[in-house]
């Protein structure tokens, strides 16, 4: 495949499968994939931005997009007053404690000779302020986690319009690729993927033991949406009438609406990052880029400062997956952290840019809705695909019984399959970079 | 002040279980240092593969208990570690030919076999969870404990108990043997030699004659052997669960990161070394030092400096303080 086919027919084409899941599942499913295709498509753009433009090998995405969801906390949940009222302020000066000792350490890293004595300086300020932070640290979240641990036990959030969290998601995953790109970007590619694995595992750690700002492991629910709930459609007269001049129930339509609702904000957000995007791609900026992924070299000969320009795309890239972790936790009014895992939240975004096409944003864009919906429907597949192998075995057949546990596994060999299947005829994807 | 009640508090919750754990990791990041150093990249595969090795071993050491066939006092999963070791040493050569080789024939550049290896971690990950499904599995058998904490305590008279279990002495014998054999192999067969070799020096070792395709072939099959046995002893000292095998990929790579990437030597010091680390940094010390402290000095707290599920973090740290300050390990690796 040299040439590919024309972007329009394949975007056409999984336009094809949405509507087409719409009328042989339902359009409440056919919705629900849609949403998370959106808000992947997202993720995959984020991607494309550090690999397709940078060459830059971030594994690291889960770790982004959770800290995006624990945006939606911050900025949605209304504050817990009295655990602020417990041990917030001390609980907050712990941390500033704990900060300001690694800012020490790395002030006096640099400002002394090296020798004995930078070791043992620096050695003195770790420890005596690890034990500073745990000292105030400590009994503040004790206090903070004894409030009400069954519906609180956390500080809560700003209580502001929960929209208001996905750029902040974005700010919060910036600062967070900030630190990281200062010391792992100068890495190697493969270091660098191992550095940004374990980096998300590390942050994924956090939310589920650190209480005191998300609730860990006993998740933060109800978080406020942006769009109206079904049960007050549903008692609004207005809309019953509508329901029954469209001849369906009100239940099944005011769903529908919700989802259509987050649809449209999803895609304005899409839109809006693809645009820009794209005008960043075409820019003198887009072709510095891509010259320094072509040839670091050459690029860094012409005075292009390589390693600026590495973290200035892997702090937008990582924003981005960021402003799509916020989104997700607001569609899904619910953080929990024990729901991150790699494959799907890393992993499969990868295989969504590869097998869309890297370097392209369209191609980005397309794989996340296909590969997403792939994902989604993988597991109906299989089970259509069980139930027509076992009704040509035998009643009672122990390869039935097998097959009826590992239909709920399909989705992964799928993945794994698809992803090698492009990478060995289409390396440059479906919509190849131009 | 009770040393000894101190040092056997110490051997009994820091010193066993981190050796054990430190020599599942080693054996494991061998395997994906010796592929490094052969295929020059790195196999985001190999938690998978372990957990393949170890869903076949699990399936066979099934199959012999059910026939009634034990080893007596040892786990029967020793018995059925061969068939591990060969089904898993198939799968990676029928990988190989399948997916890899095409990649080395076009000199693909590593970031692209990793992204490849990526693909193959999905599809082994599936595989895997099709076989034996997502639930924690337990498979040791045979006696439990070779010093059991309320022996250990009746026959010295002391405090503290020391538990050795049988599932950690096998994981030392195992692991000392496999590593005896692999250097062995490497320094004093011809076919170990030319490993090294090729390792060393791809272009001169063409041009000595030695057949790539085999050195290939056989790195593969010792890292499939590496990697079940890792695994099922992993699975011995703990338990066999599919998405563990999955995330015991950054303590591996860690190990074998720090040791410096394509020597195996320094492959099993980093896989000691990140044990150690992560067993004594989120274990509570309260015991050990409230033995040692004077009277009334004892601590208050746990003393516990991380919570236990932020162990990735203590593999994470020390592989970036490396990383920055030695970046090809504590032993010279190749790092390109």
């Amino acid at each position: 495949m040299t040439r590919g086919f024309p972007p329009a027919l394949l975007f056409a084409l999984v336009a094809g499968l949405f509507v087409a899941t719409g009328f042989m599942q339902s359009w409440n499913v056919s919705l629900t994939i849609l949403n998370m295709a959106l808000i992947s498509a997202i993720m995959a753009l984020g991607v494309n931005i550090q690999w397709g433009y940078a060459g830059l090998f971030n594994i690291g995405i889960m770790g982004f997009v959770a800290l995006g969801g624990l945006a939606a906390v911050i900025v949605g949940m209304p504050p817990v007053g009295d655990a602020w009222a417990a041990g917030g302020v001390r609980l907050i000066l712990g941390l500033v404690c704990g900060a300001a000792t690694i800012a020490g350490a790395m002030l006096a890293w640099g400002a002394m000779a090296p020798g004995r004595r930078r070791t043992v300086a620096m050695l003195v300020i770790l420890l005596g302020g690890f034990a500073l932070y745990r000292f105030v640290f400590d009994p503040a979240k004790v206090a903070v986690e004894a409030v009400n641990p069954a519906n609180a036990g956390y500080l809560g959030g700003l209580n502001l319009p929960v929209i208001l969290s996905w750029p902040v998601g974005g700010v919060i995953a910036a600062g967070a690729a900030w630190l990281i790109g200062k010391t792992a970007l100068g890495l190697r590619s493969d270091y660098l993927a191992i550095a940004t694995l374990g980096i998300a595992e590390i942050i994924i750690a956090v939310l589920k033991n650190e209480d005191w700002l998300a609730r860990g492991v006993k998740n933060v629910i109800g978080i406020p949406r942006p769009v109206p709930y079904e049960v007050d459609l549903q008692a609004d007269p207005a809309f019953v009438e509508r329901a029954a001049s469209l001849g369906t129930d009100p239940a099944t339509l005011s769903s529908i609406a919700v989802k259509l609702a987050y649809a449209g904000l999803f895609t304005a957000v899409l839109l809006l990052i693809l645009l820009a995007a794209q005008l960043a791609l075409k820019s003198p900026w887009g072709r510095m880029m891509r010259a320094i992924r072509d040839n670091e070299v050459a690029a860094e000969a012409m005075g292009k400062d390589v390693t600026r320009r590495h973290l200035q795309v892997f702090v937008l890239g990582s924003a981005v997956c960021g402003v799509a972790g916020a989104m997700m936790t607001t569609l899904d009014s619910q953080l929990t952290p024990g729901a991150y895992q790699p494959l799907r939240f890393t992993f499969l975004v990868w295989v969504m840019v590869i097998v869309g096409g890297s370097g392209n944003n369209w191609g980005a864009v397309l794989g996340g809705f296909l590969i997403y919906w792939l994902w989604a429907m993988a597991e109906p597949m299989g089970l259509w695909l069980k139930s027509g192998i076992v009704s040509t075995l035998p009643e009672g057949s122990w390869l039935a019984a097998h097959l009826e546990d590992a239909a709920a596994h399909m989705r992964l060999l799928t993945m794994g399959i698809v992803l090698l299947l492009v990478l060995r005829f289409s390396p440059r994807g479906l919509i190849p970079e131009r | 002040m009770d040393p000894i009640n101190a040092l056997v508090a110490l051997l009994n919750f820091v010193v066993i279980p981190a050796t054990a754990y430190g020599a599942q990791l080693a054996l494991g990041a061998l395997g994906v240092t010796l592929i490094y150093g052969i295929l020059r990249f790195s196999n985001f595969a190999h938690g998978d593969t372990m957990a393949f090795g170890t869903a076949i071993t699990i399936l066979g050491t099934w199959g012999l208990q059910s026939a009634g066939v034990s080893l007596g006092p040892l786990p029967t999963a020793l018995l059925a570690l061969p068939v591990g070791i060969a089904a898993t040493a198939l799968l990676v050569l029928g990988t190989d030919r399948g997916v890899y080789r095409f990649y080395r024939r076009q000199k693909a550049s590593p970031v692209i076999l990793v992204i490849v290896s990526m693909g193959v971690m999905f599809i082994m990950n599936g595989l895997v969870r099709f076989i034996i499904g997502v639930d924690d599995i337990g498979f040791a058998d045979g006696e439990r404990f070779i010093i059991s904490a309320r022996g250990f305590r009746e026959a010295t008279g002391l405090e503290e108990p020391l538990a050795i279990r049988t599932s950690q002495v096998i994981t030392l014998v195992t692991a000392a043997i496999a590593v005896a054999a692999l250097f062995w192999f490497l320094n004093r067969t011809r076919t170990g030699k030319s490993m090294r070799a090729f390792s060393d020096n791809e272009d001169l070792a063409l041009l000595s004659g030695i057949n790539p395709e085999r050195v290939v072939a056989v790195a593969w099959i010792i890292a499939a052997a590496l990697a079940t046995t890792a695994g099922v002893l992993y699975g011995l000292d703990k338990s066999f669960k599919a998405f563990t095998y999955f995330q015991l990929l950054l303590p591996i790579f860690a190990a074998a990161i720090v040791g410096g990437l394509g020597n195996p030597l320094g492959a099993i010091a980093g896989g000691f070394l990140i044990a150690f680390a992560e067993v004594l940094v989120t274990y509570p010390l309260k015991k050990v030092l409230g033995y040692l402290a004077p009277g009334g000095w004892e601590p208050e707290g746990l003393v516990q400096l991380l919570s236990t599920d932020y162990k990735f973090a203590v593999s994470f740290a020390i592989l970036i303080v490396v990383l920055l300050f030695r970046p090809t390990g504590l032993f010279k690796g190749q790092s390109v």
